[in-house]
């Protein structure tokens, strides 16, 4: 029988044919958490007794949520999570190396692989191709210990997107007009896989801003096929020999067929306090805005601070809108360093905060005051997710969010372009 | 056989409501993580809360951060069992390998503070105030064997190893 890719995957790891709704085990790739999910993670792992960790090169220890510590819990924290990492021999991701997500993308996942992390946006792998899906603390701790875990085989939500995006309308605006449609439940349980001409021309960067989001619709992963952006993207980080072509078979079945065109897509935000609240950036005009936060692993990478440097340059931000950039990685910040993209930021009113997830998950580097507005590039926009429920988040894309920096109110990028 | 009061709340309710990123400092000391389950859509959740009350919710409940802390709280202030008519994956996974039941059924029928009766093994709820009669989805065999256990630590530490199909092999 044909396959859809998350079938083809887990039926290759697994050793097994495998179909949608099979309950199967299957062997991982690479097991990861990080500061906030992780000390919960390996007090379970002690608490099970299994004692060694099974692949200790293929497990790592990511210390990005809290970066510096702001706080002496999480300083606590950060110890026991260096102490573990040096006692068993796993990786340790330190502070100033960058968010998870991004870090597998440029260093570990590639195209086939099984991984699961101790964090909801593991599914940012399927954009090269794996099958990466988050799972909680206790899982993530028997995964570390047995090096396998069980998973129920996905449907799959197969999305065409056909069509060239507009001036000023990018992957993220796609992702969110997609959610809006399918709701945050739209595809719980399931893959999401994409297909057609537009995603066969999405850069890397692109597909990981898509892959990463998938979760707030629900789904357990978000597939991409392997194809020469894949080869391209892994030889650019060294790893060109990891690359397997990777496509679904013609005749898979699915449970249903999405279709978009690209081209009909408009500047689309998130409006508060769920991300399914979509809403077209013209309809929000005149809506006052405190902060802009580029970054996360929705959108840290270097081409959105580059979208963002070409907006914001020669220009300086609102007066009463505060700027955040947060790069996702040392490798983004360094590259954005030597393009010149920090010193564009810098000189149009932008604070940068370290590599790290930064104002995301309202721990610091940018909690909101009581009834101020943010528009973020980030994925989530709940109610007291950057630190205080009387706030209102608004997500956009890097774009929407350098020119709403510069306006001061939630604003369309095309007449910066 | 569970008993308590339902605790309603609408449809989704992310693990931010309960408990929010701020609180971050706070998830190595899950005592004190507990006192502000809700807090931000219930602040008097922890004060009117009592042992074996149920969580009731709409759709999609659980929704977002892979944080375990979430069901763990939960589980902590008192509560037997969480009573919804969808939930996010993750948090049905957290939930179950923390030994808290989810249970999927029309919670429309369940008003808040309507006492309650779940029979577990036969999959019935009883609404007591208003004397609607539920039933629940089953879960896959491992997730019931896993709750079985009362988690899947104690399930691993029998066990050792996961176990798709436990008569046969």
């Amino acid at each position: 029988m044909e396959k859809t890719l998350a079938e083809k995957i887990l039926s290759d790891k697994s050793d097994t044919e495998v179909y949608a709704g099979d309950i199967i085990i299957v062997p991982l790739d690479l097991v990861f958490v990080q500061d906030s999910t992780g000390p919960l993670t390996l007090r379970q792992f002690n608490e099970s007794n299994l004692n060694t960790i099974h692949n200790p090169e293929r497990s790592i220890l990511f210390i990005d949520h809290s970066v510096p510590s702001p706080a002496r819990e999480l300083s606590n924290d950060h110890m026991f999570l260096r102490g573990f990492a040096k006692e068993k021999g796993v990786v340790l991701s330190d502070i100033g190396e960058g968010i998870c997500h991004q870090i597998v993308a440029e260093s570990f996942a590639s195209p086939g692989n099984v991984i699961v992390g101790a964090d909801s946006h593991t599914v940012t792998g399927g954009a090269l191709g794996a099958f990466a899906t988050g799972m909680g603390s206790t899982d993530v701790a028997i995964a570390l210990a047995l090096g396998k875990t069980w998973l129920r085989v996905p449907e799959t939500i197969k999305v065409v997107v056909n069509g060239r995006l507009a001036k000023g309308v990018y992957a993220k605006d796609l992702i969110l007009h997609l959610i809006g449609q399918i709701g945050a439940d739209g595809a719980t349980y399931k893959a999401l896989e994409f297909s057609g001409e537009t995603v066969g021309m999405m850069a890397m960067s692109e597909r990981l801003t898509i892959a990463n989001m998938v979760v707030e619709a629900g789904a357990k992963v978000g597939l991409f096929p392997a194809d020469s952006v894949t080869q391209s993207y892994l030889e650019s980080q060294g790893r060109g020999k990891q690359y397997i072509a990777l496509q679904p078979d013609a005749d898979a079945t699915y449970e249903s067929t999405i279709e978009i065109n690209a081209a009909q897509l408009e500047p689309t935000v998130s409006k508060p306090h769920t991300v399914d609240n979509i809403a077209l950036v013209k309809e929000l005009k005149g809506t006052h805005v405190a902060q802009v936060f580029i970054g996360t692993c929705t959108n840290g990478r270097l081409d959105d601070l580059r979208i963002a440097a070409d907006i914001l340059k020669g220009r300086r931000r609102h007066p009463r809108t505060r700027l955040i950039v947060a790069p996702a990685s040392k490798k983004v910040l360094l590259a954005a360093l030597a393009e010149g993209y920090i010193k564009t930021l810098v000189e149009s009113g932008a604070s940068i905060v370290p590599p790290g997830c930064a104002a995301c998950l309202g721990v610091h580097q940018g909690v909101l005051g009581d009834g101020e507005a943010c528009v973020s590039t980030a994925n989530r926009n709940f109610k007291g997710r950057m630190g205080n429920p009387a706030a209102f988040i608004y997500l956009a894309s890097p774009a929407t969010a350098a020119a709403t920096a510069i306006c001061g109110e939630i604003s369309a990028p095309r007449e910066f372009l | 056989m569970l008993k308590g009061k339902a605790f309603k709340f609408g449809d989704n309710i992310s693990t931010d409501h309960i408990v929010p990123g701020r609180l971050l400092h706070l998830r190595s000391n899950l005592a004190e993580l507990a006192k502000h389950v809700f807090e931000d859509i219930d602040p008097k959740f922890t004060e009117r809360v009592a042992s074996g009350d149920f969580v009731v919710a709409g759709k999609n409940f659980g929704l977002g951060s892979s944080r375990e802390h979430a069901p763990l709280v939960i589980k902590m202030s008192g509560v037997s069992a969480v009573l919804v008519k969808s939930v996010a994956r993750i948090f049905f996974r957290n939930a179950i390998n923390v030994g808290l039941p989810v249970l999927i059924c029309d919670t429309d029928m369940i008003d808040n503070g309507d006492k309650l009766e779940v029979n577990l093994e036969a999959g019935k709820i009883s609404d007591l105030t208003n004397k609607a009669q539920l039933s629940f989805s089953k879960m896959p065999e491992i997730m019931l064997r896993i709750l079985d256990e009362g988690g899947l630590i104690p399930y691993i530490k029998k066990y050792k190893d996961f176990t798709v199909n436990p008569g046969s092999d």
